[in-house]
């Protein structure tokens, strides 16, 4: 299979993006595909620490781009799936060392290495998350149902389709939105946009649904992908569904909180 | 999660992550300048094992100590098991 580079994105901060990134890569991972998790957060990397990988950084992607360090040496292999690595950020140096030549050069390379290369985006429109989507085959558009999320996910659909490498060749970027955060009790006051909402404003398909949930919070406290961490949890499933659905399959969607069938509701909660 | 901590309810986590980020900014915030001199050094030897080998930070230990005669520069490295490595 030729390599896909995915880029995690937003425009907002704090919508999920390092949260998805990890729960994604670990879970397409765990299917048995090489799997590499890229930090384009320069300055304020955090994908080292959902990874449980802090301790392990020693070079870093501008160390790289910039030859002080080989791609091999800097790639940190995840102790519990070896078919995840994890290429950090640097968190010293200043975001202008990383050049958009030093980005193309490290993504050919990781391309022939590996089956998939997710690039997790800084917030923002600018520099940093314009690398982090360049190169990009396929988006992952993460938002929350929130009004200036997104907003500013309409924003950053924009971009993808202008700015990119793709787009500038006049090639298509394939668009998924993954809708992360969803509270099932506030849908159902009505106190949330609801997912046809976003998905008519947006008019990208559907890659998932996330459940705001506890789990998530625990798989970071410990370190872990939350697919790892807590795979019979509802967003580790709905994750893991997601990555299924990057690879091409076609499953049915679910929504947190809604019409779960009476054999669900028995055997449903915790099989695992 | 081990077996007992799924079968008696869920381990607390805020305490493994009050001690992560502990450990992590105690490496991020370098203080004065005898300590460092330990930390310039400890990056450096780092730095250079890592160009071979994958190691974790706090596997390479080092300390200075002054006594009256002389100063003492103990460095400790455990190595990765072959397998890792």
């Amino acid at each position: 299979m030729a390599a896909k580079v995915l880029v995690v994105t937003s425009g907002k901060g704090g919508v999920g993006k390092t949260t998805s990134t990890a729960a994604l890569g670990a879970a397409l991972a765990s299917a048995g595909k090489k799997v590499v998790v890229v930090d384009f957060d320069v300055g304020l990397r955090n994908l080292d620490l959902i990874m449980g990988a802090e301790r392990r950084v020693v070079y870093d992607l501008i160390n790289v781009t910039q030859g002080d360090a080989k791609l091999s040496q800097a790639l940190i292999r995840d102790k519990r799936l070896d078919t995840l690595h994890l290429l950090p950020a640097s968190q010293t140096r200043d975001k202008d060392a990383l050049t958009s030549e030093g980005v193309a050069r490290v993504m050919e390379d990781l391309r022939a290495q590996f089956d998939w290369v997710i690039c997790d985006s800084p917030a923002g429109i600018e520099r940093g998350a314009q690398l982090a989507m360049h190169h990009a085959d396929m988006a992952v558009v993460v938002t929350n149902p929130e009004v200036s999320s997104v907003r500013d996910s309409d924003r950053i659909i924009g971009m993808l389709d202008s700015t990119t490498a793709r787009a500038k060749a006049g090639q298509r970027i394939d668009k998924h939105l993954l809708l992360t955060r969803y509270d099932p009790a506030r849908a159902a006051r009505g106190d949330m946009l609801k997912v046809e909402d976003v998905l008519e404003i947006l008019s990208i398909p559907l890659l998932g649904i996330i459940p705001e949930s506890q789990d998530v919070l625990r798989a970071s406290n410990v370190g872990s992908p939350v697919t790892l961490a807590d795979p019979s949890s509802a967003p580790a499933r709905a994750y893991m569904d997601a990555a299924r659905r990057l690879e091409g399959e076609t499953l049915e969607m679910q929504v947190p909180g809604e019409k779960k069938s009476l054999l669900g509701k028995l055997f449903g909660r915790r099989v695992a | 999660m081990s077996f007992f901590s799924n079968l008696f309810g869920k381990k607390n986590t805020a305490p493994v992550a009050r001690e992560r980020l502990q450990m992590l900014l105690k490496h991020e915030k370098v203080g004065n300048s005898h300590n460092q001199l330990v930390a310039v050094l400890q990056e450096e030897i780092l730095a250079v094992i890592a160009k071979h080998m994958q190691i974790d930070r706090d596997k390479v230990v080092v300390k200075m100590d002054s006594g009256n005669e002389v100063n003492t520069l103990e460095i400790d490295i455990e190595m990765p098991s072959p397998a890792r490595a």
